[in-house]
């Protein structure tokens, strides 16, 4: 008993309970069907590149493992969410295709700009965006879901007219290979990769995390430490846009084009709940990395679980509501008290026996 | 129960964990008086409040009420309100955002006869209420139109309405001027001929002298004893308030009294001031030096260091350290000039509690350093485990969470925090509070450690003994203003009689 | 002392009406030539705007408490695939479609509503998550567009409700007499803001919604029912929804998966230029009214130019949305300091 108790208190127990049932979930669907029972496992080489369920995972689950690492931080620093990257990864997509055809040109095959500028120009606008966010969040006082909201609405619409109301192709092999393949590995698995190595590299070399946790923990008291939290909260804000802008070109590589109305569509409640799968409270304060990654992964794994099952991308949403509604009520503070209540009535009731 | 009793507490006991918060306290109230409840920080007063007002469930004693048959125990505010006990907190318990008459009639709105509020009668009967209470309100406004005072006697005047037999008036003038604090007197004593019966908690003793007819005095949550007012003068008020229990702490501090005068100079304020808490000050503080900072609650001891150390912004004055002057527009830059600062609430402005001791230890010097030089994980290790040692924290392992800590463990934590920032003027607000002796003496031994390697230091405690013991100058506060500096004869009698004020030469 | 002074919320409320006639006085000067001036272009604004004007009235009760609903487009979504199939495909009867639809909104609240008040998670999670679900669901009952192409439910959307006295009307180009109209679901949607109104100022539990906005702590302390009330405004906030769900059908016939997409955010954004504070307490339904007409003012504009893009409408009403939140916390700090 006190074992399980062990075991359920770890931090990542959460998102690996999760991830370990999906793939239960995966194994036991694919016996049913007579098929080999690690069918979800198997990884083969065809035409050149990587095969497998798995690797569907990591590749699809690259945009919202970026996302992930900044809306954690988001999350941790100021308690509340980003519901703007979405918007944002669609914003900064369509920078980079319109400077890269030109503005108003509709397809193209050659660069109308080097390929640096373009993906430049869509980091520092999603950069921008962030830092918006930020000032709001850090500076005003407005509640993060509501300063977000701003441009939860107007940066799919501004990237829109930044493309003349246009699907914007970039059919060129240089713009491809970032929804394309490196080699055999897909490129959004190395990007995503990479995003993850820096971010862990700096919360492991600077005060960063430090910094974010005490402010999210105890603004006041981080402030009489000598952290200026203000600052803190806008560098978490500015992370986070710019991971929206890395994801946002990766997602519209894949298909080569900038389209505004669909590309990170629904991302922000991915990236929101693979922050809460990961173990993190929504509350703010302490937070793990590797819970949000870990929370990313399992949330592609179930997608791809369901449609491999044959569920519409439509009814998607329906069992993603329902997990986000089971592991936010486990987490809540009412729920546990009464666990807690129950348990103490329990062990009473034992004591009088 | 006596006829003119309104309300008896007798034997209240209850523990917090690790200190006994109420020691079998009892309490009289009778009707149509003003009685005062006293005490210091930790004294037990808002506990016991508290324990009227079915905030804390206490342990022990019984709780008996004019008109009630049998013992009375409140589950929650709401109870207490409905058996006629009533609380105006310092922090008005009304709606902002509403109108005044919707704030005394809310949840008892007069409906009618089509089940609609009845806004006409409603607006009548309140107006009548605020006039009948002498109150220049317009009714419909909103609340937030007005000010604290108003809102405050607002919130009387609902209470009232209601028809409270007790009223507890929690600090309500904390943040009224004088003029405010008159109309809020004027209103007690109405109430008072009326039969109302009021608990008056406050820590200005003038006020307790304007309008109350009865003390009570709380101390370590012990009764000290209950007096009529023309019994007890302020510096008996002031002696059993902070008491003169010679504890077994020894006299640690050495009887040679050191001359700072020719010192070098660390901090040099002038006329520094910030609006509404602190009027323009002037303070030198010597290196080595140890200067307390004495006055009662509330009167400006604690924002006065906030001021210097620039957690509150100083408004006007200059500030010189170390003969430079310097501009403090956040406690970031305090810290680059060698300062720190131990807040006196552990809780909401000291400890980061999901944070491990190493983290909270190291917080405050790795925010000086700056981000991108995160101090080793050996290098933080060394500092946590050196005053985890030094500081005798107890606890299992430096990867401990701090909430898990005893409050004077957490509070050493706190203390190695600045300690490993090597700062050369602390700051301690009430660094004692709320621990245990043991661990009291063991602090104040440490800032004459501190002093004597020439660190200069402000020293804030509630409790005089302790700064008698350690500091060499005290500057007295009282209203935001500091009225006194004693430093000579630095005895407990001076002491009292510079914080107690005008009245006390008899 | 006794004069009555103007409150900060009292001048955002103005603000926002000066706003409106400004920019439909503006429309009016330029567009004039193009029929803007027609009363009947203000009319249907409203007609266009009918189950916005529902859901926005719902959103202020949620927002009053300080909370969110952020489900509403997405249970719109589903309440017109519903009927849109119920009457098309399944051939049910249309009244009885409309009242399950009134219960299942009642249903889908009661969860919101107790997630909230009573397990105490934030209502924007919540919200979030009845979002996902609501649309989810529609895709569940059908995936195609579906339009209603007969019946009693189409033949009261198709009824037009003249001005009386002729108010408005015009002679056209070809010298027919144009007389002013409303629909159907215009009258139900300002039969509910009417009735929402009057329950706002004149009932116990519209009173508590200010007041748990207001301050929580001191609601509890004054005997409100905090949870219950958060439950409440909740069930409230889908009820409505739904009302406006069958007013969103009438007005488009059909029911899709992608319908509504963003219609949450409109009503948020109306609300919040009509005045109602985010962090709860103020506002009232007349303010998210002129919220609403601002946003359907701004999209008529735009489409009535024809040479700008749509999404113009979207970057105007979120740039107001940012000056109407900065005006906001700007007021809120300043009151702060005058404390």
């Amino acid at each position: 008993m006190s074992n399980v108790k062990k075991l359920t208190g770890k931090r990542l127990f959460l998102p690996i309970f999760c991830m370990i049932l999906v793939m239960m979930v995966n194994i036991v669907y694919d016996v049913a069907n007579g098929n080999f029972a690690l069918n979800f496992f198997t990884i083969s080489i065809r035409n050149g590149v990587l095969y497998g369920r798995l690797i569907d995972v990591l590749n699809r689950g690259s945009e919202v493992a970026i996302l992930a690492i900044g809306m954690t931080l988001v999350v941790s620093s100021s308690a509340g969410t980003d519901i703007s990257v979405g918007s944002v990864m669609s914003l900064s997509a369509c920078m980079c295709c319109m400077l890269l055809a030109g503005y108003g040109v509709s397809s193209t095959n050659d660069l109308a700009v080097p390929l640096i500028v373009g993906i430049l120009g869509g980091l520092v606008i999603a950069c921008v965006c962030g830092c918006f966010n930020g000032f709001l969040v850090a500076y005003l006082g407005v509640q993060p879901m509501v300063a977000t909201l701003i441009l939860y609405s107007a940066a799919r619409a501004i990237g829109l007219l930044l493309c003349n109301n246009l699907i914007v192709y970039v059919r060129n092999d240089a713009y491809k290979f970032f929804g394309g393949y490196l080699g055999f590995i897909p490129t959004p698995i190395v990007i995503a990769a990479i995003c993850i190595a820096v971010m862990a590299v700096l919360l492991k070399k600077t005060a960063l995390g430090l910094y974010v946790q005490s402010v999210g923990i105890n603004k006041k008291a981080s402030r009489i430490a000598g952290l200026n939290s203000s600052r803190i909260i806008l560098i978490c804000y500015i992370i986070c846009g710019l991971c929206a802008g890395i994801a946002g070109i990766v997602s519209s590589s894949r298909i080569y084009s900038a389209d505004s109305n669909n590309i990170g569509l629904n991302y922000e409640m991915d990236a929101i709940l693979a922050v809460a799968l990961g173990g993190n409270s929504l509350g703010g304060g302490k937070f793990s990395l590797a819970g949000s990654i870990i929370g990313a992964y399992t949330i592609q794994a179930i997608t791809t679980t369901m449609y491999a099952m044959g569920v519409s991308t439509s009814v998607a949403p329906v069992f993603k509501a329902i997990i986000v509604i089971i592991i936010v009520s486990i987490q809540a503070p009412p729920f546990k008290a009464y666990l807690r209540k129950r348990s103490a009535k329990k062990q009473l009731a034992k004591g009088v026996e | 129960m006596e006829n003119n009793v309104v309300l008896t507490m007798r034997g209240i006991s209850m523990t917090f964990p690790g200190v006994k918060a109420l020691d079998n306290v009892d309490f009289t109230l009778r009707k149509g008086e003003i009685h005062a409840l006293m005490g210091e920080n930790g004294a037990g007063k808002s506990t016991l409040i508290k324990c009227l007002t079915g905030i804390n469930a206490f342990e022990a004693g019984e709780i008996h009420v004019d008109g009630i048959d049998g013992a009375v125990v409140n589950h929650s505010t709401l109870d207490a309100q409905n058996k006629g006990i009533s609380t105006v907190y310092q922090e008005v318990n009304l709606c902002p955002n509403l109108s005044v008459a919707e704030n005394l009639f809310i949840g008892r709105e007069p409906m009618t006869r089509f089940g609609a509020i009845d806004w006409k009668t409603m607006v009548k009967k309140s107006q009548k209420i605020v006039d009948d209470l002498d109150m220049k309100v317009d009714v419909t406004q909103n609340l937030e139109e007005y000010s604290l005072a108003m809102q405050q006697m607002i919130a009387i005047a609902r209470a009232v309405d209601m028809e409270c037999k007790v009223l507890i008036l929690d600090e309500p003038t904390s943040s009224l001027d004088d003029n405010e604090v008159e109309k809020l007197f004027v209103l007690m004593r109405r109430l008072r001929d009326q039969g109302v019966g009021i608990i008056f908690v406050t820590h200005f003793l003038e006020q307790v002298y304007a309008v109350c007819d009865r003390i009570t005095v709380l101390r370590n949550g012990q009764l000290v004893g209950e007096y009529p007012i023309a019994e007890l003068p302020r510096v008996k008020l002031v002696a059993a308030m902070m008491g003169k229990d010679f504890d077994d702490l020894a006299a640690i501090k050495t009887d040679e009294a050191k001359d700072f005068t020719n010192a070098p100079v660390e901090i040099d304020a002038k006329g520094l001031s910030h609006a509404g808490t602190i009027k323009p000050f002037d303070l030198v503080i010597h290196k080595g030096e140890v200067v307390g900072l004495t006055g009662l609650l509330g009167s400006g001891r604690s924002e006065l260091a906030r001021v210097i150390y620039g957690a509150d912004k100083a408004q006007t004055g200059t500030l010189k350290v170390d003969g430079k002057e310097v501009k403090i527009n956040a406690p970031i830059d305090a810290m680059q000039l060698g300062m720190g600062l131990l807040p006196d609430d552990r809780k909401a402005e000291g400890i980061i509690e999901d944070l491990s001791i190493r983290e909270n230890i190291i917080l405050a010097l790795q925010a000086k350093r700056g981000m991108f030089k995160l101090l080793s994980m050996s290098e933080q290790n060394r500092i946590a485990d050196e005053y985890i040692k030094t500081l005798q924290i107890k606890t299992p392992s430096r990867e401990t969470l701090i909430k898990q800590l005893s409050g004077g463990n957490q509070q050493k934590v706190i203390l190695g925090r600045w300690l490993a920032t090597d700062p050369d003027f602390l700051i301690l607000d009430e660094p004692t509070r709320g621990i245990d002796v043991g661990t009291k003496t063991e602090i104040q031994k440490l800032v004459l450690q501190l002093a004597d390697e020439g660190k200069s230091i402000i020293f804030i405690s509630s409790e005089i003994e302790e700064m008698l013991r350690t500091c060499s100058k005290m500057e007295v506060l009282r209203d935001g203003a500091k009225v006194g500096e004693i430093t000579e004869n630095l005895t407990q009698e001076n002491v009292m009689k510079a914080i107690a004020g005008g009245g006390s030469d008899e | 002392m006794k004069r009555k002074k103007m409150n900060s919320n009292t001048l955002l409320l103005l603000i926002t009406i000066a706003l409106f006639v400004v920019m439909y006085a503006i429309g009016c000067i330029i567009y004039g030539s193009k029929g803007f001036s027609h009363f009947q272009t203000f009319l249907n604004i409203l007609i266009t705007n009918s189950g916005l004007l529902c859901v926005a009235a719902g959103m202020t009760c949620v927002m009053l408490t300080g909370g969110i609903d952020i489900s509403v487009g997405a249970l719109i979504a589903m309440d017109c695939m519903f009927l849109a199939v119920g009457i098309d495909r399944w051939g049910w009867n249309s009244i009885m479609l409309c009242v399950l639809v009134l219960v299942i909104g009642l249903v889908f609240g009661f969860v919101q509503g107790f997630l909230v008040g009573y397990l105490e998670i934030q209502p924007f999670i919540v919200s979030m998550a009845g979002m996902f679900f609501a649309r989810g669901m529609t895709a569940v009952i059908c995936t195609d567009q579906v339009s209603i192409s007969s019946g009693l439910f189409k033949d009261i959307a198709g009824i037009k409700i003249y001005m009386p006295f002729n108010i408005g009307a015009y002679t056209n180009s070809k010298g027919v007499l144009q007389v002013p109209y409303i629909r159907v679901h215009v009258v139900i949607a300002l039969i509910v803001l009417v009735v929402i109104f009057l329950m706002l100022r004149y009932t116990k539990f519209g009173r508590s919604l200010y007041a748990v906005g207001g301050n929580e702590i001191s609601a509890t302390m004054m005997g409100l029912d905090v949870k219950k009330t958060k439950l409440k405004a909740y069930m409230l906030s889908s009820f409505v929804c739904s009302i406006g769900g069958i007013c969103y059908c009438m007005n488009t016939l059909t029911g899709s998966v992608q319908q509504a997409t963003g219609l949450e955010m409109d009503a948020i954004s109306s609300a919040v230029i009509g005045g109602t504070l985010l962090t709860g307490g103020v506002g009232n339904v007349i303010g998210s009214f002129f919220g609403v007409l601002i946003n359907g003012t701004i999209s008529t504009l735009v489409k009535t130019n024809g040479k700008l893009l749509s999404s113009w409408s979207n970057i105007a009403v979120a740039a107001l949305l940012c000056f109407f939140i900065v005006l906001q916390s700007i007021f809120a700090l300043l009151k702060a300091r005058k404390k």
